[in-house]
């Protein structure tokens, strides 16, 4: 086998050295991870040649430094990783980018990112759509600066994916959500700190979704589950979000005003919206100033005929509470306004019906915490909401728990 | 011994050494894209765009905006073989095909012919395993072109069909953002080169008599064009987003998850944006709440969209660095004369 590959090696060298080409085969070092990347010249440049020039089972490295790119990045070949020297030390800044959506878009199957931030992207920080078996981890996605509306929309955006992981990963800043797994099944997002997004993580018109091990903090909220209408894949159902620390999202909410996350009150741990099968268990919320659960239908008017507005087959249950509730804001403040100012922790609409429905719906919540934990049911009969016809009541509602969704597994990752 | 010889003859065939004239199917059907342009054998002189015997240049109805550039494009098909029509999608062209898409820009676009300059090649070859993308840049002197899969920017000052002074930071685009336009599910494909786009000036006419064009039927109207002022606006807007848009906003496209999709065959009111919210479209929609609100284009995020020039909220994202003064005014217009709810 070396004899043959030492026959060809030599010819081979010779062809492409007259067509000008360069036989590019870095050394490996230490780790067995091949040279990283040249820092000289145009970086953005060298590293998007690399990535068009991937073949299946490649690593990319980039070397430590923090570089300014004009251009967005893109992969699109199946099986390539591509790391960093380490989750702080290669820095992809986005701050002089002058072209497309996002700053790296992957487009292929199996691909690894891992170790390196991505900083100040004009749109989303890092997309992939239709990748499957994607993994993000040891990665930053920064704004830097106070929150604004400038700021890029996702951090962390996988969108039309089947098996995602996201682990170990820190974003800051994103005027919508910092994760945000869109029209994906089976995704894992997990032991990441998100913090001064809009939306810390969210699970958006998804199938079987783990949250677990993150901290949410100092978002507008913290952890959202949703299903929007008029979308090619929703439906979303079955999501875990458990042993996370869901504290203080109390940021003001800077979203532009047409994007749905725009509607988030400002200090709110877990919002559940029209979706189904989302089991919220053995967290720890602390001081989110207007409430730590919400569960909501959705309140927009719609067309969809095959769209569901309510959330159902909720469970929240063996959750810690301390603080929060005491200073509600967006929708909220009017209607805690008329409850004495305050609300407990765990709030839903109690909307039971919609526009076009025939009949009202069950939405069977569960709420199976200690006697003390406080619950409301604003009444809302239904919606475009008229204050004058809520009907508040602090009786818990009797469901029948659905079965809990099985830990996801993924194709792609082992335990 | 014969793999060497193999890859001598390849290699030789990419530096671009042929004997024969015309379009060179080694090379065209090669793996690996050719370095230089002018290796396909697709010109007959290049520094001249006299395109090769075979190969035939060919107009859109309402081409792609592309930052004023003035867009020449050739189609190859093969000899003995020819492209399937159909009639909503683009045509099934055989193995071999290669579609050639030039850009050039003149120091005044009001005589886009005086003193024309080429500044990109892109080439759409229909490979054995599918199509390819690949993208050239010419040389200073305008006589050759040469593989650029990192694209690249350039300075372009030009004076604009309106007469306005215009500085481009024009953006030639890297390979892999050739597929984010050019995706069906998951392969490449060409845009451009529909019945409805190519049904014009007696065009599909002359495909069938020269044979790279098979089934046409007799008899099939035109479909409306942006330019064709006889027509009404919502028709004319409708030729522009289906140009424009719906390569990526349509349910194989790279905006598939928009849920907005804006081809010329859509009927949903919905999926063309009335009265929809945006679902990711982050600060893109500034401070508006639908894409498209009945009667109130300044109000429509798609009209926003497209008068911006930021990253990040300009639509196309790719493909254009200054707004399109004729779009956007046919869908404002559009927009504008909607019956509000």
């Amino acid at each position: 086998m070396k004899l043959t590959r030492a026959a060809f090696a030599l010819p081979l060298a010779i062809i492409l050295a007259a067509c000008g080409q360069e036989a590019v085969t870095p050394a490996p070092d230490a780790a067995g991870l091949p040279a990283p990347l040249s820092a000289e010249g145009d970086f953005g440049a060298t590293l998007q040649a690399a990535l068009i020039s991937a073949k299946p089972g490649d690593t990319i490295v980039m070397p430590e430094g923090t570089f300014s790119l004009i251009d967005p990045l893109s992969l699109d070949v199946d099986g390539v990783t591509l790391r960093g020297a380490s989750q702080g030390g290669t820095v992809l800044d986005f701050a002089q980018q002058a072209g497309a959506g996002e700053g790296l878009l992957v487009t292929s199957d199996d691909v690894i990112l891992q170790d390196f931030t991505v900083r100040d992207t004009k749109g989303d920080g890092i997309k992939s759509k239709g990748a499957d078996r994607i993994t993000y981890k040891y990665l930053t996605v920064e704004w830097s600066g106070e929150p604004e509306e400038t700021n890029g929309a996702y951090g962390i955006y996988p969108v039309e994916s089947t098996d995602v992981l996201v682990e170990h990963v820190t974003v800051r800043g994103a005027s919508d959500a910092g994760i945000y797994v869109g029209q994906s099944k089976n995704i894992i997002v997990r032991n990441s700190v998100v913090e001064y997004n809009v939306a810390g993580i969210e699970i958006e018109n998804s199938t079987g979704a783990d949250v677990y091990g993150n901290i949410a903090r100092n978002n507008t909220g913290g952890i959202l589950v949703f299903d929007l209408p008029a979308l090619p894949v929703s439906g979303g159902n079955s999501t875990r979000i458990y042993s996370n620390q869901i504290v203080a999202n109390n940021t003001r909410n800077f979203a532009p005003a047409g994007n749905i996350v725009a509607g988030v009150p400002s200090g709110t741990g877990v919002i559940i919206m029209a979706n189904r099968n989302v089991h919220v268990f053995e967290n720890t919320f602390e001081n989110n100033r207007s409430a730590h659960v919400l569960i909501t239908a959705y309140s927009e008017p719609f067309t969809d005929p095959a769209y569901n507005p309510l959330p159902r087959d909720i469970v929240v249950r063996d959750n810690s509470y301390s603080g929060g509730g005491d200073d509600p804001q967006g929708t909220l403040a009017p209607l805690a306004a008329a409850l004495g100012g305050k609300l407990p922790p765990i709030v839903w609409d109690g909307v039971a019906t919609w526009a076009g429905a025939a009949e009202p719906q069950a939405v069977n919540l569960t709420i199976a915490e200690a006697p003390e934990v406080g619950f409301l049911s604003l009444g809302v009969p239904a919606y475009p909401l008229d204050p004058a016809a809520i009907a508040p009541s602090p009786d818990r509602p009797t469901g029948t728990p659905p079965a809990e969704p099985a830990p996801i597994v993924l194709a792609h990752v082992k335990g | 011994m014969r793999l060497a010889a193999f890859l001598l003859a390849a290699c030789l065939a990419g530096c671009g050494v042929r004997s024969a004239p015309g379009p060179d199917m080694g090379v065209i059907l090669a793996e690996a894209p050719a370095e230089t342009l002018s290796a396909y054998g697709l010109f007959s002189d290049i520094a001249a765009a006299a395109p090769a015997s075979g190969v035939v240049p060919y107009k859109l109805a309402t081409p792609l905006f592309s930052d004023h550039a003035e867009k020449h494009r050739l189609v190859f098909v093969p000899g003995g073989t020819s492209a399937a029509f159909r009639k909503d999608d683009v045509f099934a062209f055989p193995v071999g095909t290669v579609l050639v898409k030039t850009f050039a820009f003149a120091p005044d676009m009001r005589a886009p012919e005086a003193g024309a300059y080429r500044v990109e090649t892109r080439l759409l070859i229909h490979k054995e395993t599918g199509w390819a993308a690949y993208p050239y840049l010419w040389n200073e002197d305008g006589t050759e072109a040469v593989y650029s899969p990192v694209g690249g920017r350039r300075t372009i000052e030009t004076i604009s069909p309106a007469g306005d002074p215009l500085t481009i930071k024009y953006a030639v685009p890297n390979q892999n953002q050739c597929k984010t336009c050019h995706q069906a599910s998951s392969a490449l494909s060409p845009i451009g080169p529909k019945a409805r786009n190519l049904n014009h000036e007696g065009q599909l006419d002359d495909w069938a008599a020269r044979g790279i064009l098979s089934g046409l039927p007799a008899g099939l109207a035109p479909a409306p064009a942006m330019y064709d002022v006889s027509l009404p606006i919502e028709a004319r807007a409708r030729a522009w987003l289906d140009t424009n848009c719906a390569h990526c906003h349509k349910p194989d496209g790279s905006a598939s998850n928009s849920g907005l999709w804006l081809s010329a065959t859509e009927t949903d009111p919905v999926k063309l944006g009335i009265g929809k919210h945006p679902v990711a479209a982050g600060r893109g929609a500034g401070t508006l709440m639908q894409v498209v609100v009945p009667g109130k284009p300044d109000e429509s995020i798609l009209a926003f969209r497209m008068s911006s020039v930021e990253p990040g909220v300009a639509m196309p994202e790719l493909g254009r660095t200054v707004p399109d003064p004729d779009g956007l005014a046919l869908v404002r217009a559009w927009i504008a004369e909607m019956d509000t709810p």
